[in-house]
This record gives structure tokens, sequence and C-alpha cells, in this order.
């Protein structure tokens, strides 16, 4: 099984996404997803950047993918996307029906958890117009992973969205400037100043989602370390963390080091517990409510 | 696209009652469902069963009007085979076009019904010109509803590209997400548009009075209070305040509705070829009043783009019947963004 770093969701600044990606070249990660996937207007870097930072990737032998914009509203964009897709180098993640409709059958490709791939019709068509590898919509269960494995079209890697917050919903809307007040054609660039984005609590205190620009993300970790066994067991391919500011080399080494069966995935738990800061969830995975947390938590194992 | 002299108006039809008021009222086509989670409007109570259905096309054609099924939710493997039959037996109802969202069942259709008509529904994300051109090229999709969340600038952009005529929505409950992109129904209950055809529903909503007022929640989740004076709204999981830095207030949207006459005209002149209500949850009588005001101010936009307003007794009729009674143009209008 690989392990994968999924796009930076937030907004980074110029200097940290570069040293970011500096240390993830001496990380034990297979694949790395690069680019902006959120908001078009965050170009702090383009796309030549992107190109070096595959570069380096590559020479230190990872795989770089080259991950597109999940919603496309102008013409523009829709330009970016195509200098994206033909950039000559790299495989694209598609995360819109327009970045596919772009690949298919001009170079393989490989289907975002934003493209809804429910059932083995879908996950067929897409395999037949190029797909190599497709990554789980995240509302979706192990029942339901199971069944498409079971018909998963030859030579289709599968992979599975296993640890961070959960990427829920995108909009036309930035709530992040909405917070400041700031209409979005003037958003002066606020949600650079989250890099882990804005907690949203109910007016109990709950914490229960997290801002970033116009995606609304969980508000709490889903974390599947516990299921790594029954994954693997599933025939996943990939398992994919998605990158945060706080202890992400630790929350690889702890993952890396459970899917090479050189750590208990309860001690992963405890070890992994200070990087959530609102707790973790795994309620999709098991078919229910996503922010439930149904594993028995680690505090009551060792309690 | 252009203009064909003709922009249809798309009303909800939720019940038998619905239906004939949207069709008595002017409509010139509704949507219905079946009575499941095959559709994105999987509410109790709601809907038709295969005899109603067919008494209710009956009914639609006799007066000139035309028919859309929606089966627009995404089925699982474990769903596949009665999604697979609910398109069967809409096949078998001389219905006018078939709303679908999920690429494996388009295929399924165009295989098995060549000469069934598709429309892609809202519920398929598709926002650009190139993702249109994705479904007809695969599916032959005849039109595309867009999503709620392209500037007026954006929707004229693409009809000068589109390859499949273009829906859009013109009136009813606003979703502030990018419809068939969003699942914080079933991050909070389990159930989302996309899997369940529901949003927020209301078997997970419990009121409760409380000191400082009545609180409304979704699986325990607290989503609003209300003052005692204040009109409390349904629990809509985006439409609650919630605390972000320190300040209470509607962090994703406010309680209102999306009202497209202020640009009835532009849309019209892009060539939109139909202007669809939202709202097949809501009641015969809402259908009535909305489907009658936007009938009126359809046929005056197309008699006379350069000169039409909107009048004044259509906005308060359709503020009335407004979630939070009011409006906004949403997307279609920067500022919103």
């Amino acid at each position: 099984m690989k392990l994968s770093l999924g796009p930076i969701q937030y907004f980074w600044e110029r200097e940290r996404v570069l040293d970011f990606y500096a240390s993830v070249a001496e990380a034990p990660v297979d694949i790395v997803y690069l680019g902006e996937t959120v908001c078009s207007k965050r170009r702090a870097l383009r796309l030549t950047d992107w190109l070096d930072i595959s570069g380096g990737l590559a020479a230190a032998g990872k795989e770089p993918v080259l991950s597109t914009l999940t919603l496309i509203e102008a013409e523009s964009e829709i330009s970016h996307m195509r200098t994206i897709v033909e950039n000559g180098h790299y495989d694209i993640e598609a995360n819109d029906m327009a970045a596919i409709s772009m690949m298919e059958n001009v170079a393989p490709f490989v289907i975002g958890p934003h493209v809804n791939v429910y059932n083995s019709r879908t996950l067929d068509i897409l395999a037949r117009l190029g797909a190599r590898r497709w990554v789980m919509p995240v509302e979706l269960d192990r029942e339901t992973l199971a069944a498409l494995q079971s018909s998963r079209p030859a030579n289709l890697e599968t992979e599975v969205f296993v640890y961070g917050r959960l990427p829920l919903s995108f909009s036309a809307r930035c709530f992040t400037a909405r917070a400041h007040k700031l209409p979005k054609d003037e958003c002066g660039f606020c949600c650079a100043n989250y890099p882990e984005g804005m907690s949203l609590k109910t007016r109990e205190g709950q914490s229960f989602l997290n801002l970033n620009g116009i995606q609304v993300q969980s508000g709490e970790t889903y974390n599947l370390v516990n299921e790594i066994g029954e994954l693997q067991a599933l025939g996943v391919d990939v398992l994919r963390l998605s990158p945060q500011p706080q202890g992400m080399f630790e929350i690889i080494d702890v993952f890396r080091r459970v899917m090479d069966g050189q750590m208990e995935s309860s001690v992963a738990s405890g070890m992994l517990a200070p990087y959530q800061t609102a707790g973790t969830c795994d309620g999709y995975w098991r078919g229910a409510p996503g922010m439930q947390r149904l594993q028995t938590s680690y505090e009551a194992l060792t309690e | 696209m252009l203009p064909t002299g003709k922009m249809e108006l798309v009303c909800p039809a939720g019940s038998m009652p619905a239906l004939k008021a949207a069709v008595d009222n002017g409509a010139d086509a509704v949507y219905l469902g079946f009575r499941d989670g095959t559709n994105a409007r999987n509410f109790p109570g709601l809907n038709f069963d295969l005899d109603e259905a067919r008494r209710a096309v009956s009914y639609a054609h006799q007066h000139g009007a035309r028919v859309f099924l929606a089966i627009n939710t995404y089925p699982r493997p474990a769903q596949w085979q009665k999604w697979c039959r609910a398109v069967d037996q809409a096949a078998t109802l001389g219905i006018d076009a078939l709303i679908l969202a999920d690429p494996g069942l388009m295929d399924y259709t165009a295989r098995t019904y060549p000469d069934l008509r598709l429309h892609l529904s809202v519920q398929g994300s598709a926002t650009s010109h190139e993702a249109i051109d994705f479904y007809v090229r695969h599916f032959g999709v005849r039109r595309v509803v867009l999503p709620r969340v392209l500037s007026l600038t954006q929707v004229q952009n693409i009809m000068r590209r589109a390859s499949a005529e273009v829906e859009v929505f013109g009136f009813g409950s606003l979703c502030v997400m990018v419809e068939g992109r969003c699942a914080l129904s079933s991050y909070v209950t389990g159930e989302s548009p996309n899997s369940n055809g529901v949003c927020s529903p209301a078997k997970h909503v419990k009121w409760e009075e409380s000191a400082d007022g009545r609180r409304s929640r979704l699986k325990g989740v607290l989503i609003d209070v209300y003052a005692p004076d204040e009109p409390a709204g349904y629990p809509t999981l985006c439409k609650g305040r919630f605390e972000v830095g320190g300040n209470i207030y509607y962090a994703m949207e406010e309680p209102t509705s999306l009202n497209v006459l202020a640009i009835l005209p532009e849309l019209y002149r892009a060539g939109v070829a139909a202007i669809k209500v939202e709202g097949r949850q809501r009641s015969p009588a809402y259908v009535a009043q909305v489907t009658r005001t936007l009938r009126e101010a359809i046929d005056a936009c197309v008699a006379d783009p350069e000169t039409f307003s909107p009048e004044v007794r259509w906005v308060s009729v359709l503020d009335k019947v407004a979630e939070g009674r009011s409006h906004t143009l949403g997307a279609y209008s920067r500022p919103w963004q």
C-alpha cells in the first residue's frame, strides 16, 4: 500500500509551501498531489513553481500529481486548467468533469475526491476514458467501497482519504471573507491569516465546522488509522493524508509505520491525538453520520 | 445559444394538487419524482408512485404542459438495480425528459432508451461549458441545469459556448453550496442530497424551549437560537447562526430566497432556455402563486425585454412565500459572493 499527501487545502504563503515540500521530499510518502484546488484567486505559486516542486519531488523518488480546481466558474479558470492539463510532464488529478473532459483519451488521470463516483458503472466509464486511479468521495462507506472494489476495472488504483479535515462542501461565496465582512472581490487574501482555516462553533461552543475560503471542512479530523488493516484487506492501493500546519511529518511517520506493520494502531491513535485539535471522527467509513466517532477511543482503551 | 423567443417556466410538483396548481397557472413544464430516494426531494408524504405519475403525465399533457422526471441522486452498488428500475419505469410514462445526475445512470439510460431526452440535474455540478460538453458528448444530454453559484456574467459566458440548452433557478430556497458537492447534511445526519435526496431532514430536527429562546437542533447539533419574538426558520444547517472569530452570525447564509426577476431580460437575451422554480416540498398554494407570478413576468419579459422591469406586486407576492420572507439575487450578483 502506498501513502499519499493530498493537495494543501489552505492558503499558505509561498515560502511556507516551498519549505513544506522540501521536507516532503525527505518524508516517507509515495505520491504527492500539488496545486490549488480551492480558490482560483490564490496565486502565491504559479504553474512554473508547481512544476519546479514536482521536479524536486520526482528526483526524490516521489510521484507528483497536479491537482485541478474543484469549482470552475470563469473562462479564465478553464484556460488555466488547460495549461495545467497540458503541462507535458506530470499526471493530473481531475476534481471536476471539465478536467476529465480535457483529459479523456489524452493521458492517464486520477479522479479526485470531488468527482461523484458512487457506483461501478461510473467507475467503468471513467476508467475507459483514461482514469488510472480514483479517490473515493469522502461520504462513502466501507460497504460501498467493498462492492466497488469487487468489480473494479483492471489497472485502476483505489485511493482513500484517511486523515485530515474533510472537504465537505464548496460555494461561490467565500466564508473567510464573509467572516471579515469583506466582499469576495476585495478579500485581501484574508484566508492567508488562517493556515488551518477558521473554526466555526455552535452557540454551545461545540467545534463543528472549519471555514477555508469557499470550502467548508469538518471541524473534527477524520482519522482511519485504526482501519488500515481493513483498507489493506479491501485491496485499497493508496491512503491519503491531507496536509495541515501542525505535526504533518509526525503524522506521515505514524501512518507509514502502521502500514509497514511497525506500530500498533492503538499506539498510533495516541501519537496522533496532539495534532487533532478538535477531536476525531470516522462516521462516514462506518456508514454513520460523518462527524461521529465510532471506533473505541484510544483513551477508553487505555483507561 | 440565442434567444428563441421563448423562455420556459419549469415548476415543482411534489404532489398531484401541486402539479395541477402549476399546470393551471401557466407552467410550461413541471418536474416531479418517484416516492423514494431516487430523487433529491425525498421528503415524507411527497412525490408520486407509478400510477400517480401516470395520471400526472396525463393531466399535464392534456393541458399542454411538459413533464420532467427527476432521478437525480447517486446510487451506490447496493441501490443500482432499484435506480435502473426507476429509469425503466420512467421510460414507460411518456415523460418529456428525465433529469439525471449520476454518470453511470446516464450511461445506462442513454444506451437502453436512446430516444429518451436527458437533462443534467443541478446535482451534476456542471458549472462550465467544458463540463457540459462532457455530458453532451457521452450521454447526449440536451439540457443542463446550472448550480446556483454562478454570477450573471459567468452564466452569459457559458451561454456563448454551451452545447446544450441551459436551465437556471429563478425562484425558491437558495442553496449556498455547489449542488452535488455538499456533504454537510451527511456529516451531521448521515443523509445527504447525493445519497438520500435530502438535506437536514426533518426527522433529525428537534425544537427546544429554553430561557434564552427557542432552540433548533439537527441530530443534536445546535443550529440556531431564536429570541421569543423572533420568527424561527427551518434549521437547514448552512442557514443557522454560528460563532466564528468571536462573532455570532449567519456564517454561511441567511434564510432567504433566490429571486431573479431583476435580471430576467439578461437571462433571456443570453439564451437561457428555462427558468426553474424550486420547491417540490412546498404547498400547492405556493406553487400556484409563484407559477402565476413568474408566468406574468416571463411573458412580459419575452414580449419586450428592453422595457421590462419587475412589478412591485410580483415582488411582494413572491416575498410573502419566500424563505425568510426576503429575497436575493444570490450568486448572480457579485456583491453577494
